[in-house]
């Protein structure tokens, strides 16, 4: 990772490894008047692939734009590996970081959206190579060179040069996974990244996510409809209901034994 | 009838001289002041913070809302009086009025087409991390651009008729030219000749600029749905309103 002058030195504690990848302490985010998100508190650890599973507007979205910063926090904070992500404590007092400093945690979380979001103005390649290129500073042919392997983990190493137009679904939401790879990040967030897809395109998406947790320590927070999909991939499912965690459980339990009366019912719901 | 096709051939290559030239300068130096103008404050009215916003707004809205014809006795007998400086010259301060002029409505154009790129690729850019500035050059604007281009043609064609008030700074364009010639071969031929002169102008400028959207368009492969909704903001932009905002920040 480039070192950055406006970067705050971290402390010996917060950098070492007994803290978490991720850290919500107290998250308050209201739209509005509306309150989404109220105290809420729950630890990634490094290397651990979460499920979050909820009713639709539960906050399950909200909680990985806020860790995209794509959503600003209105109270608390999130630690990422200690460091703090968009706000710090100093003296006790919660101050706003600047941008600069924001953008250096951030390049550590990489995202898949439900929507793809593959550049129009670009080839399957360019897409993937942009960010490396412009952002990591690497080298046009390194990085043409990782993507491609990339693309090869996904299957889609032919399509290189194709247009995002020219690809199905399911292969333009793979290669959208090869551009958050190519970034080599962290963490990843997945947000229901198989909900737009036609039902016979969903396997091979699942699989290239199955491919990349089993081959990678990335860190991964999942929000899925696909149960099955959750307990091959995640070691902890984090039941939402209500802006907060209901229950959580390693993924048999949860699924098989659920504590919760609300839980039951919202997995008879979704199975 | 033979007669008046031999006025008309003789007003036509009068017109084609000097005026001709002063219509193309005025129209060619207010295309290019109004793209920039247009973008500078577009951008500023999109991505500016709340203040840059606010007085982006105030300028657009008072070039807007404002003739023409007065910023350009304006800006060529008031503003010499103003500053201390000498006149600016016909030539600089037509540029200068109709870049200004067009520009301000360019402006909207120019933010209703970032406003039209969806969320998620302003948001994507984000998750990879990259800077503003990459995320404006290599993501967002040529997107934009293309969505721009249909109102900046309607623009362009309104620009080229728009020269016609350059006269009243002494410049002398095809409008005062014809004015001219018509004491020679009389109303009819004179007049038509200039219509003709403005109607190719305005023809030429406007295929080139479809020539360049559909070449946009087809590098990103954008939808029937799009181009239409950039036609119809390029419509309301030109009566005077503002593209609806249906998606994007
Ligand atoms: N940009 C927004 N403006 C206003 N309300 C929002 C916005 N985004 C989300 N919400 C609200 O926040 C709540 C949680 O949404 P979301 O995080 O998308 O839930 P989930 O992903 O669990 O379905 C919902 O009630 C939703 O309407
Ligand atoms: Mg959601």
């Amino acid at each position: 990772m480039p070192t950055d002058p406006d970067h705050r030195p971290t402390t010996d504690a917060r950098t070492s490894e007994e803290e978490p990848r991720v850290r919500f302490e107290d998250v308050h985010k209201k739209f509005g008047r509306t309150t989404v998100l109220e105290d809420l508190n729950f630890v990634v650890g490094r290397g651990e692939r979460v499920t979050l599973i909820g009713p639709s507007g539960s906050g399950k979205t909200t909680i990985l734009r806020l860790l995209m910063t794509l959503e600003t926090l209105t109270g608390g904070y999130i630690w990422v590996d200690g460091d703090p992500l968009t706000h710090d404590r100093r003296d006790g007092k919660r101050v706003e970081l600047r941008p600069k400093q924001v953008a250096q945690v951030r390049k550590r979380i990489g995202m898949v959206f439900q929507q793809f979001n593959l550049f129009p103005n670009m080839t399957v390649l360019q897409n993937i190579v942009e960010a490396p290129v412009h952002v990591l500073g690497q080298s046009r042919e390194q990085a043409a060179e990782n993507a491609l392997s990339l693309l090869e983990k996904v299957g889609l190493r032919e399509r290189a040069d194709a247009h995002p137009t020219e690809l199905s679904g399911g292969q333009q939401q793979r290669v959208a996974i090869a551009r958050a790879l190519a970034m080599d990040p962290e963490i990843l967030l997945l947000d229901e990244v198989t909900s737009a897809l036609d039902p016979e395109l969903v396997g091979d998406v699942l699989n290239v996510l199955k491919d990349v947790a089993a081959s990678t320590d990335i860190t991964m927070l999942i929000v899925t409809h696909e149960m099955q999909f959750a307990r091959d991939v995640s070691n902890r499912v984090m039941m939402f209901d209500g802006g907060r965690v209901l229950e959580e459980a390693p993924p048999e339990q949860l699924f098989s034994n659920p504590q919760h009366e609300r839980t039951q019912k919202f997995l008879e719901a979704v199975v | 009838m033979t007669e008046f096709f031999s006025d008309l051939g003789t007003a036509l290559p009068r017109l084609l001289g000097e005026g001709l030239r002063d219509t193309l300068l005025s129209f060619l130096g207010g295309a290019v002041l109004m793209v920039i103008v247009a973008v500078v404050l577009g951008v500023a009215m999109h991505q500016g913070p709340r203040w840059l916003r606010v007085v982006a707004r105030v300028v657009v809205e008072f070039f807007r809302g404002t003739s023409l014809v007065v910023q350009l006795f304006f800006l060529f007998y008031v503003l010499p009086n103003l500053t201390g400086l000498g006149s600016l010259g016909g030539t600089w301060t037509a540029i200068l009025a109709l870049g200004l002029n067009y520009g301000a409505y360019g402006a909207e154009v120019v933010r209703g087409s970032l406003n039209a790129v969806p969320a998620g690729q302003w948001e994507t850019a984000t998750a990879l991390s990259m800077p503003w500035a990459t995320k404006m050059r290599r993501i967002i604007w040529p997107q934009a651009w293309a969505l721009m281009l249909p109102g900046f043609n309607n623009l362009m064609v309104m620009l080229v008729k728009g020269t016609a008030v350059v006269g009243l700074v002494l410049l002398n364009d095809l409008t005062f030219e014809s004015e001219q010639v018509r004491r020679e071969v009389g109303t009819w031929p004179a007049f038509l000749a200039a219509l003709l002169i403005y109607f190719v102008i305005a023809w030429v400028v406007s295929l080139a600029l479809r020539a360049l959207e559909a070449r946009a368009q087809r590098r990103l492969g954008l939808g029937d749905f799009e181009v239409r909704k950039a036609r119809q903001d390029a419509d309301q932009v030109m009566a005077g309103g503002v593209p609806d905002d249906q998606d994007g920040r």
